[in-house]
């Protein structure tokens, strides 16, 4: 039984390192995506347009408005002549903030009196508002007590100091380059064994195989240990890249790591198998895993927290395995991740592994006869 | 041929279209079941609002301070706070992503009334593995001491009031519910699925089964055979379009502020766009495989990515800020955003569709001068 | 001049092949007649008539259709022609209705004849009852059909069609060829490629091509004449015929040679050779006498001859130990498919060193019936025995004495020939040092050794066949499955085949062979014909073609003996009604 496994084995290998086809899916769209990804898709919020409305003529009110300028944060700063200006500012997307500086600023400040100041942001992009309310926030904070202790007012206790455990800089790129260990994984390995099947049948070598003494398990042996092993191969390639190119520290145990990948692997391959067996070109396989990929990667906490979905959708996710997956990768990477935690995260993975696969070879069984 | 003759043609391909579109259960699912799931998924799943900010809270000190601002956290409708009874205890639940971040409040906390210095006397510590997650908790936690600060002076009479105290007004979406920039723009990667990848897929579908062959040997004339393939395309992607505009308005109430008019506008301009793009990936690939790669490349990642629906294009490098102008999906979403939830801001509603159809003419140009009668 | 089409020097190369697809062609459809194409898969028909439908463009050379250029007026041109392609151009989702609608759109018919012409047309085609059906639930014999009646929507003057008869039944085809026929009486003009060698020979004019290059053009007694006087027939043989025939092919005269029926078939390459039957071994009956010359004959001699009779493969293949019960065994096999019976209590047995033949057209139930008894289906009922082994219980056990040879080569095409080679053994527990040993001797005997990092897909076509051969047989199986090894193949290179099977056969293999083709079902020992899902017929192909005999047809080919078998088998149950 072995040798024919193993035939099988060196024949998947080799049949999809020679097709062409094959070989793009899988160099290709990965790549794209890790570098894409890792620098495009932040969630960060830089090089922001701000404009201000400044009917004040005082000097604390210039002040205020060169922190702005100076900041790193807003690169873009207009200046709005008039009241009626804001609106258009905000309507055309020109600004994504507008600071309304009204006369009496200067004046109030010096006087020691509470001064106002309106900012006005564009909720259509509510993330993104709110972060650049906060960071807009602080500068005045800061003015403020800057000011205050200049002019010997009573100081607030108003700033915080905060720190950021694992990513102190708050690097968007750290969060998503372990994630897209687990994504690009999951994308390369899905598409190996769902097009495994689809490709034979397409070809007709299907027919040729079950007519040998091969068996069904043999043939999903077969099949399911090239994928695991490319899927290794990928998530490799990913780690490298992570630790080497983009920099990204690595504190946690690579065994663990590895092994929690390969438990991640069979809970995918499964359902990889279960597409192949079900589809009857190749075309349908692809379509069929990107059904499936969607709704997996939006629920695993990739773009957005968990914790955000309603309660009885976090609780359909549990049966998700990329969202225990991303848990771990990032919790080894930046979290130096302790083994019972990564176990906590592993069982469940492995259970939908045991689920996956068995239905994958009792579906597959039932087709073939 | 006459016109009439080639008005005859048209007619007849179309209807081919529609009867080969109903009967084929693949098109019916990309066009009616998976925009139906994405809208889902983009309604409920995917969310950008913090509901309940996990905190977990260490107090080491019991004063009638200690414990007043503890309560106003724990009271919060922003967080959802855990006590531990030491720091040891939080560290593995942040270890574990339980929580998102710790607030402690030291032993040194009700002697801050007698300093003259402004630093908070709390410590609070974020998960930074999540940076989105980890500026927000920076920022609440920051908002509930300014808040517990400003009511205990009131209460006190203390001196010092802050001294720029600011009006945040957040237009369009004041309820701050990412849903509802969320859902809109995902209209974008919907109308992309349908007018690019199902076109992309049937003319390549098409091309492999060998019915192009047999109709080029007729009189029919290559913009007929064009026009023919996306008016059917383009007319079940307005139907589809019409279905979610309804989701999303009756059943995730995301308000529409702008005139309906408007928006089937922009998005027939959109579709348009989107379907010769994928006329033009299923002409020159004639394969359904690589033509459901290359839509997927060209057509639904970029709309995803790169067209500022969920991630800033402002935020990222300025290479890539600039391959976002010629992604058609760019201008779509900044048109939806907008006519949902602000309303019919012409300047900007125009000026993006203008951009839309003028890469839908370059498409057509180009697909026009590929399509040739001929087999090679 | 006559010529309604004038084919010039006509040559087509495709970018990214260094081979000509079509070389310096010259042709000519002369009004009102029909032109055949003919040649092996690969030669160039499709191209040929792509090419004069304006789908391709020439890479040097002309073709004038009605003296319009297909270069430089195509539209011209597809107003004139009528053309169907291989895949008959129907859309599957559609009814037979709604696509005669679509090109009548297409062809601008005006509304006024709609009906006429519609009528018209079912009629001819006798579709009239089946307008509502959709065309992807037709037989095959309807698809063509409904794909010629398409082409044919407004009366075109040049009528093209790309293989219009394969796969089909042999009453369809008769039918297909009488429409055609009539055309031709109403001034039609027609181009027909095809792979059938006696379709080609009751054409008018024809071409026959092989790998690009046109080897013969003019009318088809004229091709026919080279090989008068050198073809014979050996009769009353006592004995092995197989053994006959490989002793022929020996003799150095001997150009060609085959089995038809319990005869065995020569070509000399001169008139004047006279063979001496002794050297034959053929037995103290057996006679030679002249034969009718075929156009398959003239096709090998101007190929330069068939393969010798010996074949290496069968001299390195074991024996196979006789058996007194039967190799290969059926018992009431039955598929169903929902409602649809697609075999209906299919029973046959097959002894040791016998060649049998499943035949029938398509959809049939032959290739359901096949795949039964290689364990691709499992039967809704009836069992199916290899080697006295039950194919439902012992399954890896009974495969592994099986050999398939699937249609078209199932190789891993982008596979070389040595992984190929190592994965086929593999997978038939060769190991080690035995599986070296086996690759190697197989790499010897097909003479694959210069092709062995060649992917499988790029491999000419009878080098193709040789490496699914070695793949079939390098576990040594006492039984091989062939479906329809040998459709599309030229000639010599269905003869080095046969070659080989007989070969093995005389080493004590079983063979079981699924085919259409009437000819190399004369191969067979003894022939099950399948029709609508039943066995209706069993006997050698002698004891078939007796049945057919008549008066006008003394001689009935196997071709004739199907379709009046089929007639009568229609006939009766008509009368059980």
């Amino acid at each position: 039984m072995f040798s024919r496994v193993y035939a099988i084995i060196i024949k998947e290998i080799l049949a999809i390192w020679r097709d062409k086809k094959s070989r793009a899916v899988l160099i290709i769209p990965p790549l794209i995506q890790l570098f894409v990804f890792a620098f495009a898709a932040t969630l960060d919020v830089k090089n922001v347009s701000i404009a201000i409305l400044n009917r004040d003529m005082g000097k604390a009110s210039f002040e205020l408005i060169q922190r702005f300028k100076g900041a790193p944060t807003f690169n873009h700063v207009r200046y709005l002549e008039g009241v009626n200006e804001i609106a258009p500012t905000i309507d055309q997307q020109q600004a994504v903030m507008v600071i309304h500086i009204d006369e009496q600023f200067s004046r109030n400040l010096y006087a020691g009196k509470e001064a106002t100041l309106q900012l006005i942001l564009d909720g259509r992009k509510s993330n993104s508002a709110q972060i650049v309310q906060g960071y807009a926030l602080t500068l005045i904070d800061q003015f403020s007590r800057d000011f205050a202790h200049e002019q010997g007012f009573p100081v607030q206790p108003t700033m915080l100091i905060g720190r950021n455990w694992y990513n102190p800089n708050l690097l968007y790129y750290w969060f998503n380059v372990p994630n897209l260990c687990g994504v690009l994984t999951m994308l390369v390995c899905l598409i190996v064994t769902a097009l495994s099947v689809a490709r034979e049948r397409e070809l007709g070598t299907f027919d040729q195989l079950l007519v040998s003494p091969v068996q069904p398990f043999e043939i999903l042996l077969g099949k399911t240990i090239p994928a695991i092993i490319i899927s290794l191969i990928e998530g490799t390639i990913i780690i490298v890249a992570a630790i080497f190119f983009f920099q990204i520290p690595f504190t946690g145990s690579l065994l663990l790591l590895y092994l929690s990948l390969f438990v991640f692997i069979c809970s995918i391959v499964g359902v990889g198998l279960f597409l192949s067996a079900l589809c009857k070109t190749q075309q349908q396989a692809i379509l069929g895993s990107f059904v499936f990929m969607s709704p997996a990667i939006l629920l695993s906490g990739y773009a957005t927290p968990i914790e955000n979905m309603p309660p009885w959708l976090q609780t359909v996710d549990l049966i998700n395995p990329l969202r225990y997956f991303l848990v771990i990768v990032k919790g080894i990477f930046l979290k130096d991740m302790p083994a019972h935690l990564v176990f906590a995260n592993t069982w469940p993975m492995a259970l939908i592994a045991a689920f996956t696969l068995t239905g994958a070879n009792w579906f597959f069984r039932r087709k073939l006869e | 041929m006459t016109d009439k003759g080639g008005l005859r043609r048209v007619k007849a391909l179309i209807i081919k279209e529609f009867f080969q579109i109903i009967r084929d259960p693949s098109s019916i699912l990309i066009s009616i079941l998976l925009p139906l799931v994405l809208l889902f998924l983009y309604g409920f799943g995917v969310s950008l609002d913090l509901n309940h900010l996990r905190l977990g809270l260490v107090l080491e000190e019991n004063t009638v301070d200690a414990v007043s601002f503890a309560e106003s956290l724990s009271n919060s409708p922003f967080f959802e706070v855990r006590r531990g009874s030491d720091r040891r205890e939080l560290e593995d639940l942040i270890l574990a992503g339980k929580i998102r971040g710790i607030v402690v409040v030291p032993s040194y906390f009700s002697a801050f009334k007698k300093r003259q210095d402004n630093i908070a006397p709390i410590q609070v510590i974020a998960d930074g593995s999540e940076p989105n997650t980890a500026a927000f908790v920076q920022n609440y936690v920051l908002g509930a001491w300014g808040k517990w600060l400003l009511q205990e002076k009131i209460n006190q009479n203390l001196r010092g009031l802050p001294l720029v105290s600011v009006q945040p007004r957040f237009w369009y979406n004041e309820e701050l519910v990412s849903r509802n920039f969320l859902v809109p723009g995902s209209l974008a990667i919907i109308m992309t699925l349908i007018g690019t990848l199902l076109t992309a897929l049937v003319v390549a579908r098409e091309w492999e089964r060998g019915t192009m062959e047999a109709l080029m040997a007729t009189p029919v004339r290559i913009y007929e055979l064009l026009i023919g393939k996306l008016i059917p395309y383009f007319l079940l992607g307005m139907f589809s379009m019409t279905m979610c505009v309804m989701v999303a308005v009756f059943i995730y109430s995301v308000p529409l502020r702008g005139s309906f008019w408007l928006l089937g506008l922009v998005s027939s301009a959109f579709l348009f766009t989107a379907t010769l793009l994928g006329l033009l990936i299923s002409t020159l690939s004639r394969n359904q495989f690589v033509a459901a790669q290359a839509s997927i490349v060209t057509g639904f990642l970029p709309a995803f990515i790169l067209s500022g629906f969920i991630f800033e294009i402002s935020s990222m490098p300025l290479p890539i800020q600039f391959v976002t102008y010629v992604i058609p999906a760019r201008y779509f979403v900044s048109c939806l955003q907008t006519l949902f939830l602000v309303g019919n801001v012409w300047p900007l509603v125009l000026s993006n569709t203008m951009y839309i159809l003028t890469f839908g003419l370059i498409l057509l140009v180009i697909t026009a001068y590929n399509t040739v009668k001929r087999l090679d | 001049m006559n010529e309604f089409v004038s084919i010039r020097n006509l040559s087509k190369k495709f970018p990214g092949t260094s081979q000509l697809a079509l070389d310096s062609i010259d042709a000519a459809v002369t009004k009102g007649k029909i032109v055949g194409v003919v040649g092996p898969d690969g030669a160039g028909k499709t191209t040929l008539i792509r090419l004069m439908a304006g789908l391709l463009l020439p890479t040097s050379g002309q073709i004038l259709i009605n003296g319009m250029d297909t270069v430089k007026d195509p539209e011209g041109i597809h107003r004139i022609i009528g053309y169907m392609p291989q895949k008959f151009g129907l859309y599957e989702d559609l009814t037979v209705q709604q696509n005669l609608n679509l090109y009548a759109d297409l062809r601008g018919i005006p509304k006024s004849g709609y009906r006429e012409t519609f009528d018209k047309l079912l009629s001819f085609t006798s579709l009239t009852p089946f307008t509502n059906r959709l065309a992807g639930a037709l037989s095959g014999g309807m698809k063509q059909k409904l794909g010629l009646a398409c082409a044919l929507i407004r009366k075109p003057e040049l009528l093209l069609l790309d293989e219009p008869s394969v796969g089909v039944d042999p009453v369809s085809r008769r039918e297909l060829w009488d429409m055609v026929f009539q055309l031709i009486q109403e001034g039609v003009s027609v181009f027909w490629s095809t792979a059938y060698l006696d379709e080609a020979e009751r054409c008018d004019t024809v071409l026959l091509l092989n790998e690009g290059k046109m080897l013969f053009s003019g009318i088809p007694s004229e091709l026919t004449q080279r090989v008068d006087g050198r073809t014979f027939k050996i009769k009353h043989i006592t004995g092995r015929k197989r053994l006959v025939l490989v002793k022929a092919l020996e003799e150095p005269h001997v150009i060609d040679g085959v089995i038809q029926g319990s005869d065995v078939r020569v070509v000399f390459d001169s008139k004047d050779y006279a063979l001496n039957l002794k050297t034959l071994d053929a037995g103290p009956d057996a006679q030679i006498e002249q034969a009718k010359p075929r156009f398959e004959d003239a096709f090998i001699d101007i190929l330069g001859g068939g393969p010798g009779g010996y074949s290496e493969l069968a001299s390195i293949t074991p024996e196979v130990q006789p058996q007194n019960t039967p190799v290969v065994e059926a018992i009431g096999l039955t598929k169903r498919f929902g409602d649809f019976i697609a075999a209906d209590n299919i029973s046959f047995k097959i002894h040791s060193g016998e060649i049998f033949g499943l035949l029938g057209p398509n959809g049939a139930g032959k290739s359901t019936t096949f795949k039964m008894m290689c364990g691709l289906l499992k039967p809704t009922a009836g069992e199916s025995f290899v080697t006295g082994l039950n194919l439902q219980i012992s399954s890896s056990q009974a495969r592994s004495q099986i050999g398939y040879m699937a249609q078209k080569f199932s190789l891993y095409g982008n596979l070389s020939v040595m992984q190929n080679l190592q994965f086929f053994s593999g997978i038939y527990n060769l190991k080690g040092a035995h599986q070296k040993e086996t690759v190697q001797k197989m790499i010897d005997t097909f003479d694959l050794g210069g092709y062995l990092n060649t992917s499988a897909d790029e491999l000419p076509l009878g080098f193709k066949q040789r490496l699914a051969l070695s793949c079939a047989v390098m576990h040594n199986p006492a039984v091989l499955f062939l479906d329809e090894p040998t459709s599309g193949v030229d000639p010599i290179t269905r003869r080095e085949f046969w070659n080989h099977i007989n070969g093995l056969v005389e080493k004590g293999v079983t063979v079981m062979v699924t085919t259409h083709f009437m000819d190399e079902a004369e191969y067979c020992d003894r022939i099950g014909l399948v029709y609508r899902s039943k066995l209706i017929r069993m006997g050698s192909p002698d004891e078939l073609k007796e049945i057919a005999k008549t008066e006008q047809n003394p001689s009935p080919t196997l071709e004739d003996a199907f379709i009046e078998l089929i007639g009568r088998y229609d006939q009766e149950q008509i009368h059980d009604r």
